[in-house]
Protein backbone atom coordinates (compact mmCIF):
# COMPACT_ATOMS: atom_id res chain seq x y z
CA UNK A 1 0.00 0.00 0.00
CA UNK A 2 1.49 3.43 -1.08
CA UNK A 3 1.91 5.47 1.95
CA UNK A 4 0.48 9.25 3.31
CA UNK A 5 2.80 11.84 4.45
CA UNK A 6 1.08 15.26 5.62
CA UNK A 7 2.69 17.94 3.94
CA UNK A 8 0.96 21.17 4.85
CA UNK A 9 -1.50 22.54 7.05
CA UNK A 10 -3.77 25.21 7.54
CA UNK A 11 -6.96 26.20 10.15
CA UNK A 12 -8.64 28.76 11.19
CA UNK A 13 -10.34 28.40 15.21
CA UNK A 14 -11.90 30.57 17.83
CA UNK A 15 -8.44 30.91 19.15
CA UNK A 16 -6.77 32.93 15.85
CA UNK A 17 -6.55 32.58 12.04
CA UNK A 18 -3.79 30.34 11.56
CA UNK A 19 -1.64 27.16 12.43
CA UNK A 20 1.01 28.61 14.69
CA UNK A 21 -1.33 31.30 16.08
CA UNK A 22 -3.35 29.30 17.22
CA UNK A 23 -1.11 26.47 18.66
CA UNK A 24 0.72 28.63 20.32
CA UNK A 25 -2.68 29.99 22.67
CA UNK A 26 -3.65 26.19 22.88
CA UNK A 27 -0.58 25.09 24.34
CA UNK A 28 -0.38 28.40 26.79
CA UNK A 29 -4.00 27.13 28.05
CA UNK A 30 -5.71 29.63 26.60
CA UNK A 31 -10.00 29.89 25.80
CA UNK A 32 -11.43 30.90 22.85
CA UNK A 33 -14.77 31.33 24.39
CA UNK A 34 -16.32 34.42 25.31
CA UNK A 35 -20.44 36.20 24.65
CA UNK A 36 -22.18 35.32 21.61
CA UNK A 37 -21.40 38.44 19.07
CA UNK A 38 -21.90 37.01 15.63
CA UNK A 39 -25.97 36.92 15.86
CA UNK A 40 -28.46 38.66 18.71
CA UNK A 41 -28.87 35.29 21.37
CA UNK A 42 -32.02 37.03 23.38
CA UNK A 43 -33.66 34.61 21.90
CA UNK A 44 -31.67 30.83 22.56
CA UNK A 45 -30.75 30.05 25.96
CA UNK A 46 -27.20 29.63 25.81
CA UNK A 47 -25.02 33.18 25.39
CA UNK A 48 -21.81 32.10 25.13
CA UNK A 49 -19.55 29.89 22.01
CA UNK A 50 -16.49 29.77 20.74
CA UNK A 51 -16.10 32.82 17.40
CA UNK A 52 -13.14 33.06 15.39
CA UNK A 53 -11.59 36.28 16.31
CA UNK A 54 -12.80 38.68 13.49
CA UNK A 55 -9.81 41.82 12.71
CA UNK A 56 -7.70 43.24 10.77
CA UNK A 57 -5.70 39.97 10.00
CA UNK A 58 -3.06 40.75 12.48
CA UNK A 59 -2.17 39.22 15.61
CA UNK A 60 -4.06 35.81 14.96
CA UNK A 61 -6.89 37.62 13.79
CA UNK A 62 -9.10 36.99 11.17
CA UNK A 63 -9.88 39.47 8.31
CA UNK A 64 -12.06 37.42 5.57
CA UNK A 65 -10.92 39.82 2.85
CA UNK A 66 -7.22 38.01 3.19
CA UNK A 67 -8.98 34.55 1.75
CA UNK A 68 -11.63 35.36 -0.37
CA UNK A 69 -13.15 38.63 -1.86
CA UNK A 70 -15.61 40.71 -1.20
CA UNK A 71 -17.88 40.32 -3.82
CA UNK A 72 -17.28 36.24 -4.17
CA UNK A 73 -17.91 36.07 -0.42
CA UNK A 74 -21.07 37.50 -0.48
CA UNK A 75 -22.19 34.58 -2.94
CA UNK A 76 -21.32 31.72 0.16
CA UNK A 77 -22.13 30.83 3.58
CA UNK A 78 -19.46 31.07 6.22
CA UNK A 79 -18.49 27.83 6.53
CA UNK A 80 -17.07 28.08 2.48
CA UNK A 81 -14.90 30.85 3.76
CA UNK A 82 -13.60 29.55 6.84
CA UNK A 83 -12.99 26.04 4.34
CA UNK A 84 -11.60 28.39 1.64
CA UNK A 85 -9.04 30.04 4.61
CA UNK A 86 -8.26 26.52 5.60
CA UNK A 87 -7.50 25.39 2.38
CA UNK A 88 -4.94 28.66 1.16
CA UNK A 89 -3.14 27.79 3.88
CA UNK A 90 -2.71 24.95 3.84
CA UNK A 91 -1.77 24.21 0.18
CA UNK A 92 0.96 27.32 0.87
CA UNK A 93 2.27 25.70 3.47
CA UNK A 94 2.90 22.44 1.39
CA UNK A 95 4.88 24.73 -1.39
CA UNK A 96 2.99 21.87 -3.89
CA UNK A 97 2.03 23.90 -7.11
CA UNK A 98 -0.11 21.87 -9.88
CA UNK A 99 1.31 23.31 -12.72
CA UNK A 100 0.92 20.41 -15.60
CA UNK A 101 -2.14 18.93 -16.87
CA UNK A 102 -1.28 15.63 -14.83
CA UNK A 103 -0.53 17.12 -11.80
CA UNK A 104 -3.86 18.54 -11.85
CA UNK A 105 -5.66 15.06 -12.37
CA UNK A 106 -3.86 14.00 -9.53
CA UNK A 107 -4.91 16.61 -7.37
CA UNK A 108 -7.69 16.22 -5.45
CA UNK A 109 -10.15 17.79 -2.44
CA UNK A 110 -12.43 16.38 -0.14
CA UNK A 111 -13.52 19.45 2.34
CA UNK A 112 -16.72 18.25 4.47
CA UNK A 113 -19.41 19.52 7.19
CA UNK A 114 -20.94 18.95 9.24
CA UNK A 115 -24.27 20.60 8.52
CA UNK A 116 -23.04 23.20 5.96
CA UNK A 117 -24.98 26.41 4.88
CA UNK A 118 -27.34 26.24 7.75
CA UNK A 119 -27.87 30.11 8.60
CA UNK A 120 -27.68 30.35 4.65
CA UNK A 121 -31.10 28.10 4.53
CA UNK A 122 -32.41 29.59 8.07
CA UNK A 123 -32.34 33.41 6.09
CA UNK A 124 -33.83 32.22 3.13
CA UNK A 125 -36.46 30.38 4.26
CA UNK A 126 -37.39 34.00 6.40
CA UNK A 127 -36.97 35.59 3.12
CA UNK A 128 -39.58 33.71 1.43
CA UNK A 129 -41.91 33.75 3.87
CA UNK A 130 -41.72 37.61 4.22
CA UNK A 131 -41.00 38.72 0.66
CA UNK A 132 -41.83 35.66 -1.73
CA UNK A 133 -39.85 33.05 -3.56
CA UNK A 134 -39.23 34.63 -6.05
CA UNK A 135 -36.46 36.98 -4.08
CA UNK A 136 -34.44 33.97 -3.76
CA UNK A 137 -30.65 34.42 -4.83
CA UNK A 138 -29.11 32.30 -7.49
CA UNK A 139 -25.94 31.81 -5.06
CA UNK A 140 -28.31 30.56 -2.30
CA UNK A 141 -28.04 26.42 -3.31
CA UNK A 142 -24.18 26.87 -4.90
CA UNK A 143 -23.38 28.73 -1.30
CA UNK A 144 -25.03 26.54 1.10
CA UNK A 145 -24.12 22.85 -0.41
CA UNK A 146 -21.78 21.06 1.89
CA UNK A 147 -19.45 19.53 -1.20
CA UNK A 148 -19.10 23.66 -2.55
CA UNK A 149 -16.04 23.89 -0.27
CA UNK A 150 -14.10 21.20 -2.38
CA UNK A 151 -15.48 22.39 -5.12
CA UNK A 152 -14.43 26.43 -4.56
CA UNK A 153 -11.20 25.28 -3.35
CA UNK A 154 -10.79 23.00 -6.83
CA UNK A 155 -11.65 25.88 -8.88
CA UNK A 156 -9.36 28.20 -7.08
CA UNK A 157 -6.16 25.64 -7.15
CA UNK A 158 -7.17 23.64 -10.79
CA UNK A 159 -7.17 20.73 -8.18
CA UNK A 160 -9.17 17.81 -11.50
CA UNK A 161 -8.52 15.06 -9.32
CA UNK A 162 -11.04 13.32 -6.83
CA UNK A 163 -13.83 16.07 -5.85
CA UNK A 164 -15.87 14.75 -2.95
CA UNK A 165 -17.35 15.88 0.60
CA UNK A 166 -17.95 14.03 3.82
CA UNK A 167 -21.03 14.52 6.02
CA UNK A 168 -20.80 12.54 9.28
CA UNK A 169 -21.60 15.10 11.82
CA UNK A 170 -18.90 15.36 14.22
CA UNK A 171 -16.65 13.04 13.16
CA UNK A 172 -16.49 14.80 9.21
CA UNK A 173 -12.95 16.32 9.77
CA UNK A 174 -11.48 12.56 10.87
CA UNK A 175 -13.58 10.72 8.30
CA UNK A 176 -12.04 13.35 5.55
CA UNK A 177 -8.29 12.71 6.21
CA UNK A 178 -8.69 9.28 6.59
CA UNK A 179 -10.95 8.61 3.01
CA UNK A 180 -8.51 10.96 1.75
CA UNK A 181 -5.51 9.24 2.44
CA UNK A 182 -6.98 6.18 1.04
CA UNK A 183 -7.84 7.80 -2.22
CA UNK A 184 -3.97 7.89 -2.33
CA UNK A 185 -3.29 5.01 -0.63
CA UNK A 186 -5.46 3.16 -3.39
CA UNK A 187 -3.84 5.52 -6.05
CA UNK A 188 -6.43 7.63 -7.09
CA UNK A 189 -4.17 10.44 -6.31
CA UNK A 190 -0.83 11.49 -5.66
CA UNK A 191 -2.28 14.77 -3.23
CA UNK A 192 -5.33 15.11 -1.63
CA UNK A 193 -6.55 18.39 0.16
CA UNK A 194 -8.52 17.13 3.22
CA UNK A 195 -10.49 18.58 6.02
CA UNK A 196 -13.59 19.82 7.24
CA UNK A 197 -15.24 23.58 7.88
CA UNK A 198 -18.50 24.66 9.86
CA UNK A 199 -20.02 27.70 10.66
CA UNK A 200 -22.77 26.57 13.28
CA UNK A 201 -23.16 29.66 15.14
CA UNK A 202 -26.14 31.27 14.22
CA UNK A 203 -29.71 31.74 16.06
CA UNK A 204 -30.97 28.29 13.91
CA UNK A 205 -27.47 25.94 15.00
CA UNK A 206 -27.42 27.39 19.01
CA UNK A 207 -30.95 26.57 19.42
CA UNK A 208 -31.24 23.47 17.39
CA UNK A 209 -28.21 22.12 19.72
CA UNK A 210 -30.37 23.65 22.65
CA UNK A 211 -32.97 21.79 22.11
CA UNK A 212 -31.37 18.72 22.01
CA UNK A 213 -29.65 19.50 25.52
CA UNK A 214 -26.08 18.83 24.31
CA UNK A 215 -25.16 22.98 24.69
CA UNK A 216 -23.82 24.01 28.46
CA UNK A 217 -26.16 26.54 29.29
CA UNK A 218 -24.69 27.00 32.64
CA UNK A 219 -21.72 29.37 32.71
CA UNK A 220 -23.08 32.79 31.14
CA UNK A 221 -20.98 34.80 34.04
CA UNK A 222 -17.91 33.41 32.98
CA UNK A 223 -17.55 31.21 29.04
CA UNK A 224 -13.71 30.86 29.34
CA UNK A 225 -14.54 28.32 31.94
CA UNK A 226 -17.62 26.65 30.60
CA UNK A 227 -16.32 23.92 27.80
CA UNK A 228 -14.59 21.57 31.02
CA UNK A 229 -14.43 17.70 29.71
CA UNK A 230 -14.12 15.19 32.47
CA UNK A 231 -14.52 17.96 35.09
CA UNK A 232 -17.76 16.95 37.25
CA UNK A 233 -19.20 20.37 37.14
CA UNK A 234 -19.63 20.51 32.77
CA UNK A 235 -22.94 20.88 31.47
CA UNK A 236 -22.94 20.72 27.69
CA UNK A 237 -20.31 21.32 24.80
CA UNK A 238 -19.58 24.63 23.68
CA UNK A 239 -20.16 25.73 20.34
CA UNK A 240 -17.57 26.86 18.28
CA UNK A 241 -16.75 27.73 14.38
CA UNK A 242 -14.18 27.39 12.02
CA UNK A 243 -11.99 25.24 9.75
CA UNK A 244 -8.87 22.64 9.39
CA UNK A 245 -7.23 21.62 6.44
CA UNK A 246 -4.33 19.22 5.53
CA UNK A 247 -2.64 18.47 2.70
CA UNK A 248 -2.29 14.73 2.30
CA UNK A 249 0.70 13.51 -0.38
CA UNK A 250 1.69 10.52 -1.07
CA UNK A 251 5.27 9.82 0.33
CA UNK A 252 7.59 9.37 -2.82
CA UNK A 253 6.01 12.50 -4.22
CA UNK A 254 6.52 14.49 -1.20
CA UNK A 255 10.06 13.32 -1.17
CA UNK A 256 10.76 13.91 -4.51
CA UNK A 257 9.96 17.25 -4.80
CA UNK A 258 11.53 17.93 -1.27
CA UNK A 259 8.78 18.72 0.68
CA UNK A 260 8.45 19.55 4.33
CA UNK A 261 7.00 16.45 5.54
CA UNK A 262 5.10 16.58 9.08
CA UNK A 263 4.30 13.67 9.86
CA UNK A 264 2.49 10.33 8.33
CA UNK A 265 -1.03 8.80 8.35
CA UNK A 266 -0.47 5.68 9.91
CA UNK A 267 -3.81 4.11 10.44
CA UNK A 268 -7.72 4.58 10.14
CA UNK A 269 -10.77 3.13 12.11
CA UNK A 270 -14.33 3.65 11.34
CA UNK A 271 -17.79 2.55 13.00
CA UNK A 272 -21.04 2.94 13.65
CA UNK A 273 -22.71 2.53 17.55
CA UNK A 274 -26.14 1.18 16.18
CA UNK A 275 -27.85 2.59 19.01
CA UNK A 276 -28.68 5.99 19.28
CA UNK A 277 -29.18 9.43 17.34
CA UNK A 278 -27.29 11.39 19.51
CA UNK A 279 -26.25 9.80 22.40
CA UNK A 280 -23.24 6.72 22.09
CA UNK A 281 -23.81 3.60 23.79
CA UNK A 282 -22.84 2.98 27.25
CA UNK A 283 -20.21 0.89 27.11
CA UNK A 284 -18.28 2.88 24.44
CA UNK A 285 -18.51 -0.16 21.98
CA UNK A 286 -18.30 2.21 18.79
CA UNK A 287 -14.91 3.93 19.73
CA UNK A 288 -13.54 1.25 21.24
CA UNK A 289 -13.90 -0.88 17.76
CA UNK A 290 -13.11 2.42 15.72
CA UNK A 291 -9.99 2.71 17.74
CA UNK A 292 -9.35 -0.77 17.67
CA UNK A 293 -9.01 -1.30 13.68
CA UNK A 294 -6.86 2.40 13.55
CA UNK A 295 -4.35 0.27 15.61
CA UNK A 296 -4.76 -2.79 13.79
CA UNK A 297 -4.30 -0.85 10.26
CA UNK A 298 -1.32 1.08 11.62
CA UNK A 299 0.08 -2.09 12.71
CA UNK A 300 0.70 -1.12 15.99
CA UNK A 301 0.14 -1.89 19.81
CA UNK A 302 -2.15 0.30 22.32
CA UNK A 303 1.43 0.43 24.24
CA UNK A 304 2.76 2.51 21.20
CA UNK A 305 0.15 5.23 21.29
CA UNK A 306 1.68 8.47 23.41
CA UNK A 307 -1.12 11.12 23.32
CA UNK A 308 -4.54 10.95 22.34
CA UNK A 309 -6.85 13.68 21.31
CA UNK A 310 -10.19 12.46 23.04
CA UNK A 311 -13.57 13.57 21.30
CA UNK A 312 -13.83 14.59 24.78
CA UNK A 313 -16.84 17.40 24.16
CA UNK A 314 -17.94 18.02 27.76
CA UNK A 315 -20.92 16.24 28.25
CA UNK A 316 -21.70 13.11 30.06
CA UNK A 317 -20.31 11.26 27.17
CA UNK A 318 -16.65 12.05 27.88
CA UNK A 319 -16.29 9.49 30.34
CA UNK A 320 -17.78 6.69 28.24
CA UNK A 321 -14.86 7.30 25.53
CA UNK A 322 -12.45 7.36 28.63
CA UNK A 323 -13.85 4.03 29.63
CA UNK A 324 -13.00 2.64 26.18
CA UNK A 325 -10.36 4.09 25.74
CA UNK A 326 -8.43 2.76 28.94
CA UNK A 327 -10.20 -0.43 28.24
CA UNK A 328 -7.99 -0.60 24.64
CA UNK A 329 -4.87 0.73 26.44
CA UNK A 330 -5.35 -1.75 29.55
CA UNK A 331 -1.75 -1.59 30.88
CA UNK A 332 -0.34 1.19 28.74
CA UNK A 333 -3.07 3.43 29.79
CA UNK A 334 -0.37 4.67 32.86
CA UNK A 335 2.17 5.68 29.77
CA UNK A 336 0.00 7.40 27.48
CA UNK A 337 -1.65 11.34 27.72
CA UNK A 338 -4.86 11.81 26.59
CA UNK A 339 -6.41 15.55 26.59
CA UNK A 340 -9.32 17.05 24.98
CA UNK A 341 -8.69 20.63 22.51
CA UNK A 342 -12.47 21.52 22.85
CA UNK A 343 -12.10 22.81 26.46
CA UNK A 344 -10.28 25.38 24.48
CA UNK A 345 -11.55 25.63 21.41
CA UNK A 346 -15.13 24.43 21.67
CA UNK A 347 -16.89 22.24 19.72
CA UNK A 348 -16.08 22.67 15.87
CA UNK A 349 -18.37 19.93 14.66
CA UNK A 350 -17.69 18.93 11.35
CA UNK A 351 -13.78 21.02 11.79
CA UNK A 352 -13.19 19.26 14.81
CA UNK A 353 -11.94 15.98 13.45
CA UNK A 354 -9.77 17.88 10.89
CA UNK A 355 -8.31 20.56 13.54
CA UNK A 356 -7.45 18.11 16.29
CA UNK A 357 -5.56 15.96 13.57
CA UNK A 358 -3.49 18.90 13.08
CA UNK A 359 -3.07 19.27 17.04
CA UNK A 360 -1.94 15.61 17.29
CA UNK A 361 0.74 16.43 13.98
CA UNK A 362 1.76 19.21 16.06
CA UNK A 363 1.68 17.61 19.10
CA UNK A 364 4.50 14.82 17.47
CA UNK A 365 6.18 18.18 16.02
CA UNK A 366 6.93 19.81 19.04
CA UNK A 367 6.96 16.66 21.88
CA UNK A 368 4.18 18.23 23.79
CA UNK A 369 0.69 17.52 24.29
CA UNK A 370 -1.70 20.39 24.46
CA UNK A 371 -3.97 20.40 27.82
CA UNK A 372 -7.18 19.62 29.29
CA UNK A 373 -7.78 23.00 30.83
CA UNK A 374 -10.64 23.80 33.10
CA UNK A 375 -10.42 20.11 34.53
CA UNK A 376 -10.33 21.04 38.44
CA UNK A 377 -12.42 18.41 39.47
CA UNK A 378 -12.23 15.21 37.47
CA UNK A 379 -14.97 13.75 37.80
CA UNK A 380 -13.42 10.03 38.05
CA UNK A 381 -10.23 8.71 38.66
CA UNK A 382 -8.57 8.24 35.12
CA UNK A 383 -5.93 5.62 34.48
CA UNK A 384 -3.95 7.89 32.46
CA UNK A 385 -2.72 11.43 32.44
CA UNK A 386 -5.49 13.95 30.53
CA UNK A 387 -2.86 16.58 31.21
CA UNK A 388 -5.02 18.92 32.98
CA UNK A 389 -4.75 22.65 33.11
CA UNK A 390 -1.12 22.40 31.85
CA UNK A 391 0.40 21.52 28.51
CA UNK A 392 2.82 18.02 29.39
CA UNK A 393 6.16 17.87 27.64
CA UNK A 394 6.51 14.11 26.80
CA UNK A 395 7.99 11.46 24.06
CA UNK A 396 5.21 11.40 21.45
CA UNK A 397 5.90 9.36 18.36
CA UNK A 398 2.39 8.36 17.65
CA UNK A 399 -0.75 10.08 18.41
CA UNK A 400 -4.42 9.30 18.40
CA UNK A 401 -7.28 11.29 17.15
CA UNK A 402 -10.82 10.39 17.99
CA UNK A 403 -14.16 11.77 16.62
CA UNK A 404 -17.59 10.64 17.53
CA UNK A 405 -20.37 12.28 15.54
CA UNK A 406 -24.45 11.89 16.04
CA UNK A 407 -25.75 8.94 14.35
CA UNK A 408 -23.30 6.80 16.02
CA UNK A 409 -20.38 7.42 13.59
CA UNK A 410 -17.11 7.27 15.09
CA UNK A 411 -13.78 7.84 13.17
CA UNK A 412 -10.41 7.31 14.90
CA UNK A 413 -6.84 8.43 13.19
CA UNK A 414 -3.15 7.50 13.98
CA UNK A 415 -0.61 9.97 13.07
CA UNK A 416 2.96 9.32 13.58
CA UNK A 417 6.14 10.31 12.97
CA UNK A 418 7.96 9.19 9.61
CA UNK A 419 10.67 6.62 9.52
CA UNK A 420 12.13 6.29 6.26
CA UNK B 1 -25.91 60.85 -16.05
CA UNK B 2 -29.32 59.63 -15.20
CA UNK B 3 -30.50 59.06 -12.08
CA UNK B 4 -31.42 55.83 -13.21
CA UNK B 5 -27.93 55.64 -14.60
CA UNK B 6 -26.29 56.55 -11.32
CA UNK B 7 -28.05 53.81 -9.41
CA UNK B 8 -27.88 50.99 -12.08
CA UNK B 9 -24.27 51.94 -12.25
CA UNK B 10 -24.21 51.24 -8.61
CA UNK B 11 -25.97 48.04 -8.37
CA UNK B 12 -23.47 46.65 -10.77
CA UNK B 13 -20.28 47.92 -9.04
CA UNK B 14 -21.55 46.43 -6.09
CA UNK B 15 -22.05 43.00 -7.32
CA UNK B 16 -19.34 42.09 -9.86
CA UNK B 17 -16.86 43.95 -7.49
CA UNK B 18 -15.70 46.30 -10.66
CA UNK B 19 -14.10 49.58 -11.36
CA UNK B 20 -17.12 52.75 -11.45
CA UNK B 21 -15.26 53.28 -14.75
CA UNK B 22 -15.31 50.18 -16.44
CA UNK B 23 -19.25 50.57 -16.00
CA UNK B 24 -19.42 52.02 -19.89
CA UNK B 25 -22.71 52.20 -22.23
CA UNK B 26 -21.53 49.01 -24.44
CA UNK B 27 -19.86 47.04 -21.54
CA UNK B 28 -21.33 44.23 -21.17
CA UNK B 29 -21.69 41.98 -17.94
CA UNK B 30 -20.33 38.67 -19.35
CA UNK B 31 -17.94 39.99 -21.46
CA UNK B 32 -16.55 42.98 -19.95
CA UNK B 33 -17.19 43.12 -16.65
CA UNK B 34 -16.47 39.31 -15.66
CA UNK B 35 -20.26 38.30 -14.66
CA UNK B 36 -21.26 34.69 -15.23
CA UNK B 37 -25.20 33.22 -16.09
CA UNK B 38 -25.76 33.38 -12.35
CA UNK B 39 -24.18 36.73 -11.80
CA UNK B 40 -27.13 38.10 -14.65
CA UNK B 41 -29.80 36.29 -12.84
CA UNK B 42 -28.97 38.16 -9.83
CA UNK B 43 -27.86 41.76 -11.26
CA UNK B 44 -31.81 41.54 -12.75
CA UNK B 45 -33.23 40.15 -9.51
CA UNK B 46 -31.26 43.57 -7.63
CA UNK B 47 -32.80 45.89 -10.50
CA UNK B 48 -35.94 44.75 -9.95
CA UNK B 49 -35.48 45.06 -6.18
CA UNK B 50 -34.29 48.58 -6.46
CA UNK B 51 -36.80 50.17 -8.83
CA UNK B 52 -39.43 48.31 -7.99
CA UNK B 53 -40.32 46.47 -11.66
CA UNK B 54 -40.80 43.18 -12.69
CA UNK B 55 -38.47 41.75 -15.16
CA UNK B 56 -39.62 38.74 -17.50
CA UNK B 57 -37.30 36.02 -18.39
CA UNK B 58 -37.71 36.91 -21.95
CA UNK B 59 -36.61 40.50 -21.58
CA UNK B 60 -34.21 39.92 -19.15
CA UNK B 61 -31.92 37.80 -21.75
CA UNK B 62 -32.23 40.89 -23.90
CA UNK B 63 -30.29 42.92 -20.67
CA UNK B 64 -26.68 42.24 -21.83
CA UNK B 65 -24.70 46.03 -21.55
CA UNK B 66 -25.33 48.27 -19.09
CA UNK B 67 -26.61 50.24 -21.95
CA UNK B 68 -29.18 47.64 -22.22
CA UNK B 69 -30.05 47.71 -18.41
CA UNK B 70 -30.49 51.50 -18.33
CA UNK B 71 -32.93 51.67 -21.42
CA UNK B 72 -34.77 49.09 -19.90
CA UNK B 73 -35.60 50.41 -17.15
CA UNK B 74 -35.94 54.08 -18.21
CA UNK B 75 -38.61 52.55 -20.67
CA UNK B 76 -40.62 50.33 -17.32
CA UNK B 77 -40.21 52.78 -14.16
Amino acid sequence: MRRVVVTGLGMVTPLACGVEETWSRLIAGESGAGPIKRFDPAGVITQYACEIPLGDGTNGTFNPDDWMEPKDRRKVDDFILYGMTAAVQAVRDSGWEAVTEEDKHRTGVMIGSGIGGLSSIAETAVLIKERGAKRVSPFFIPGALINLVSGQVSIRFGFKGPNHAVVTACSTGAHAIGDAARMIAFDDADVMIAGGAESPISEIGIAGFNACKALSTKRADDPTKASRPYDADRDGFVMGEGAGVVVLEEYEHAKARGAKIYAEVLGYGLSGDAYHITAPSEDGDGGYRSMQMAIKRAGLTPADIDYINAHGTSTMADTIELGAVERLMGDAAAGATMSSTKSAIGHLLGAAGAVEAIFCILAIRDQIAPPTINLDNPAVTPKLDLAPNKAVKRKIDVALSNSFGFGGTNASLIIGKVSA
Amino acid sequence: MSDIADRVKKIVVEHLGVEENKVIENASFIDDLGADSLDTVELVMAFEEEFGIEIPDDAAETIQTFGDAVKFITGAA
